[in-house]
């Protein structure tokens, strides 16, 4: 067989060990409940108001909304996040030094991310769904669509996660990238209708995926007649696949340019002189 | 003429079948620094080499440069007859390289780890070669079978080092890279780690290339020593060859009448025929004292050091095997 599809196999393998060990992990599965927990009693304050010009629960608006979230920050946080630490502490030269180590490392981290991305959702999803009324979840059309929505917005976050994650030396530089999505997050009509923002804060939230992965779970899981709340009055599939797909295409056009430029790098010493800096840090 | 071409093995002429690393005039420059200089030396099968040197000397450059993980800036390289700059994916299958660990793979458990790592060689297995090594005996090798189940944050520096090890032979290498495998080890577990390369190099005929500050290890390890100081390899040779070839002086100590003597000589063999024609029966606790590998080596750096390297170098008759 050939010896890439193998590689690849072994990735599958590694990610499956590795999501198993976060699991089975009391500070991991602190790091996934604590957000859950906190996300769901901010929408049961949210419960008793109700979607502007609606009557509908904004509660439960926001309960999908935070699911869009969910895939956009997890695949980005997590890629970039894991990448600069286990640049920092060797698991990526470890994989270098291995025959198709790279290739099964990153696909390990694929499934590990992604992993990780589904369990965050469920964990929101599932208590969301005994504690919201007027979700639609008899539609099959409507599970179909939360399917996509969130492998699109896997690829179209992952990626550029990635591309953070390679760019940073330093895994306290990467404030640097969870600011800026914290930022994008209150602008990106989660937690309120965006349709109630300036219309340049509009604009500027539709260039981003996480406003079109929010809109595209809203899409999902809200009665159809919501829409006439979102821009254009639409739940605008076609956009949100388009604008999804630019990211993901970008993403898996610069992603391995510069993840084999990082990885050529990768030596014995550099790794050495992070551990040195790292250490001066702590101490 | 420079120093490193009077190093080169006067067989080496043509990289047979039995060269497993062939280096030739290897040159590593950062920015207007010359790291290396014109580098050369040849390994052979099974071979045991150790690479000595000050801090700086650029050691790890070099070990670098042949594991593949740095570009040289010119000469010929040959690692298993490639060039480690084009070293494709089934020549890695043939390397070994023990890295320094430090917290990667924390949460995974020993034997999980080097399972997983070992099953990345399977398609490099081969009748006379399969790869990788079972897991268990391979832990038990590394003296490691009580901890296999532990995680590896869980293990104390000493254990994790050997992990490394075992993770860097996984694969069955024919050629092993160790960039001070030794470092922060007890002196059990130092013996045990030297009984486990003679075994590597014994019974598998692996060749491994090593880098040590502890000059007592190399000595006891190495068929080969190899000095690298400034930029170039100033001594190749046995620790035998070395310290003989070198003018340092050898120790004699005696007792006479219940008095113990020391004199220093560099000619000890006519000393000791003197001592017995003169005193005969009456000397007695005779001890020879030869110059250690330590000696040698601190007499090479410093006369190197202090600009004589060319002569330091020439005083040596390059010893093949």
């Amino acid at each position: 067989m050939n010896t890439n599809v193998l590689a690849a196999r072994r990735g599958l393998t590694r990610g499956g060990i590795e999501l198993r060990q976060t699991f089975t992990n009391a500070q991991d599965l602190w790091a996934y409940l604590f957000p859950a927990v906190l996300l769901l009693v901010v929408m049961t304050f949210l419960r008793g108001a109700s979607v502007p010009g609606t009557d509908f629960s904004l509660g439960a608006m926001v309960l999908p909304s935070v699911l869009g979230m969910n895939v956009a920050f997890g695949g980005l946080v997590n890629a970039a996040q894991q990448l600069t630490v286990e640049r920092e502490d060797g698991t990526l030269l470890r994989a270098k030094a291995v025959p198709g180590g790279m290739l099964g490392y990153l696909v390990g981290k694929v499934v590990g991310v992604s992993g990780m991305v589904l369990a965050s959702v469920l964990l929101v999803l599932v208590p969301g769904l005994f504690l919201f009324d007027g979700l639609v979840t008899t539609s099959v059309g409507g599970w179909l669509t939360l399917g996509w929505v969130l492998l699109l917005g896997l690829a179209a976050t992952m990626p550029i996660g990635a591309v953070f994650g390679s760019l940073s030396a330093n895994p306290r530089n990467l404030g640097l990238v969870v600011l800026p999505i914290m930022g994008l997050i209150a602008i990106s009509g989660i937690f309120y209708p965006v349709t109630n923002f300036p219309e340049w804060l509009q604009g500027l939230a539709q260039v981003f995926p996480i406003y079109w992965l929010g809109l595209g779970m809203r899409s999902a899981l809200l009665p159809g007649g919501l829409a006439a709340a979102e821009i254009g009055e639409s739940w605008r599939h076609l956009e949100t696949v388009g604008v999804l797909g630019v990211w993901a295409a970008l993403g898996l056009i610069v992603a391995p340019i510069v993840l084999r430029r990082m990885a050529r790098r990768e030596a014995g010493s550099s790794v050495a002189a992070r551990r040195e800096k790292a250490l001066r840090r702590i101490s | 003429m420079s120093v490193s071409e009077l190093s080169v093995p006067a067989r080496g002429a043509r990289p047979g079948p039995d060269v497993v690393l062939d280096v030739r005039g290897l040159r590593m420059r950062y920015g207007q620094v010359d790291v290396l200089d014109r580098v050369d030396f040849q390994a052979y099968r099974g071979e045991v080499l150790a690479l000595l040197g000050p801090n700086g000397a650029g050691k790890t450059t070099t070990i670098e440069i042949l594991e593949g993980f740095r570009m040289r800036s010119a000469g010929a390289v040959e690692v298993l007859g490639v060039d480690p700059a084009r070293g494709a994916e089934a020549w890695r299958a043939r390397l070994g390289v023990v890295l320094q660990s430090w917290r990667d793979h924390g949460k995974w458990r020993v034997r999980e780890l080097l399972r997983h790592l070992g099953s990345y060689y399977t398609p490099y297995s081969t009748e006379s070669t399969p790869r990788p090594w079972d897991v268990d005996e391979l832990i038990a090798a590394v003296g490691l079978t009580e901890h296999a189940d532990k995680k590896l944050s869980r293990l104390s520096g000493g254990q994790r080092r050997r992990l490394d090890v075992a993770i860097g032979i996984v694969g069955r290498p024919e050629l092993l890279f160790l960039d001070e495998p030794t470092a922060g080890f007890d002196p059990h577990a130092r013996r045990e780690f030297h009984d486990l390369v003679h075994r590597l190099s014994d019974l598998d005929e692996t060749t491994i290339l090593l880098t040590t500050h502890d000059l007592d290890e190399a000595e006891k390890l190495a068929d080969r020593i190899l000095i690298l100081a400034g930029g170039s390899i100033i001594a190749d040779g046995s620790a035998d060859a070395l310290s003989r070839r070198m003018s340092t002086e050898a120790e004699v100590r005696w007792t006479r009448d219940g008095e113990r003597f020391v004199h220093s000589t560099s000619d000890a063999t006519t000393f000791v025929r003197e001592l017995f024609a003169q005193h005969g029966a009456a000397i007695s606790d005779l001890e020879v004292r030869r110059a250690s590998l330590e000696d040698t080596y601190m007499a090479l750096v410093r006369e190197f050091e202090s600009g004589r390297g060319d002569a330091a170098a020439r005083s040596f008759e390059v010893v093949s095997r």
